[in-house]
């Protein structure tokens, strides 16, 4: 499984990062969320799909690779 | 056991109502969903529409909350462009305007607000994509707008307007704006932006009512403008519940767990529930709230024997001009306010809200992550306030 951020969507709440901390972080000036990894790990996945539920701003998205 | 249900109906397909229904799915349900949306559109998101929407930054098709793929592979039953216009829950049926009559086992309601008018006519409100739509093709530069209430609706409204060259004047009845929400410093920091950004904003002004060329004050002034957008709160979409039985009282009132009846819960704007983190009732129009308690109701119809109760810490942003505002916790009814970090007057500032003695929230304005995201922790863990 692959992740994607569209990061002009991202409003900087930082929900992703409480929700899978070791696939997203935020960017130190103004907040923007950057992926720690694209394919992230099969223990990750529940995570991953429970920031793509709670992002605000519908900015990220599980695909199959 | 309870039984599971076999047909679960969700009305409102907004942020809320489909989070309900997309955790459904990802928690194995695999019967009916039928998902009920009062607008003729796929779910979209709100916020950005006093933003990029506004601003004209974006086509409304990037509003989508979801791919039509994505959605499609949810297998809803999707029925848009109608109003559910009554419920019996003791029959455990919802009519809807178009005459159709739906049997549930299970019912999220995730109505929404709408936004409250002023008496007359021609005024702007925002809370649609249309609506949205309608004012960014009326405003340009040299427009003269005026925007009734400076709440976070109108204060963003304010400054994509300024961005696009109009002319706004803002009217607020309050003596700070936002006093009642963010604090009387906070929302004198808020507004100062306004006014240096060429905002004409005029407090302690009643507006008693609008028309296509002004808005009309208390005492008869009569405020010319080529545009007038009300931004006054908005009230919450029960009319259809009137007489069903259920608790209204400034939105549909819920237990801790989000249950309104047996069978019956409510998500987002609409919803009145308990918050056993602040021990109080709250109605949060947050969009991090929608899709939180959306979640929640999916999960806790699904584990009804076994129900958890929905505590979370609200969060909510705005954005205005050069400013990002973040907030964490619940602010209302605050008693003291200490900044934490930076400068109110540089307008970049943590503050933290003590409620009892408590840390209630926090509001920052241009401050890193990593400085915000411990005391989101904090709020959550019921930190004292003399610990700050």
């Amino acid at each position: 499984m692959r992740v994607e951020l569209d990061e002009p969507k991202c409003v900087a709440s930082g929900q992703c990062v409480i929700a899978a901390p070791d696939v997203f972080d935020q960017r130190e000036d103004d907040g923007v969320a950057f992926l720690l990894t694209e394919e992230p790990l099969d223990v990750q996945l529940d995570g991953v799909r429970e920031a793509v539920a709670v992002c605000p701003a519908a900015a990220i998205r599980l695909l199959a690779s | 056991m309870s039984p599971t249900p076999r047909r679960i109906l969700v009305v409102g397909a907004s942020a809320a109502g489909l989070a309900a229904a997309e955790t459904l799915r990802r928690e194995g349900y695999e019967h009916e969903i039928t998902l009920i949306g009062a607008e003729p559109y796929l779910p979209y998101d709100r916020p950005p529409l006093s933003k990029q929407i506004l601003a004209g930054e974006w086509e409304a098709d990037r509003l989508a909350l979801r791919s039509d793929e994505h959605l499609a592979d949810l297998c809803l039953d999707l029925r848009l462009g109608t109003t559910a216009t009554g419920l019996d829950i003791g029959a455990r049926v919802v009519t809807l305007a178009d005459g159709s009559v739906l049997e549930y086992d299970a019912l999220v309601i995730a109505t929404g607000v709408s936004p409250r008018r002023l008496p007359g006519e021609g005024a702007h409100v925002l809370r649609t994509r249309g609506d949205a739509i309608a004012l960014r093709e009326r405003i340009g530069a040299g427009t003269r707008l005026v925007i009734v209430g400076a709440g976070f609706l109108g204060a963003e409204a304010a400054a994509v307007a300024r961005g696009l060259g109009a002319e706004v004047i803002l009217l607020e009845p309050a003596p700070v704006p936002l006093a009642h929400a963010v604090g009387e410093q906070v929302g004198q920091v808020l507004a100062q932006a306004h006014v240096d950004n060429g905002v004409d904003l005029r407090t302690g002004v009643s507006v008693t009512a609008v028309a296509r060329g002004g808005a009309q004050l208390e005492g008869g002034e009569l405020i010319a403008a080529d545009e007038v957008l009300v931004a006054v709160g908005a009230v919450p979409n029960t009319e259809w519940l009137v007489g069903s039985g259920l608790t209204l009282d400034n939105g549909v009132v819920c237990d801790e767990y989000c249950v309104a009846a047996p069978g019956v819960y409510a998500a987002g704007d609409v919803a009145r529930w308990h918050n056993p983190l602040f021990d109080t009732s709250m109605r949060i129009e947050h969009r991090t709230n929608a899709a939180e308690q959306g979640m929640a109701v999916a999960r806790n119809l699904l584990n009804a024997d076994s129900p958890k109760p929905f505590a979370p810490v609200p969060y909510f942003w705005s954005d205005q001009y050069d400013m990002k505002v973040q907030a964490y916790g619940y602010l209302r009814g605050h008693e003291q306010i200490a900044v934490v970090e930076g400068d109110l007057a540089e307008r970049r500032f943590l503050a933290a809200y003590r409620t009892g003695d408590r840390v209630a929230g926090v509001l920052g304005v241009g401050v890193s992550p990593k400085v915000i995201r411990p005391w989101r922790q904090a709020i959550a863990a019921r930190a004292p306030w003399s610990g700050i």
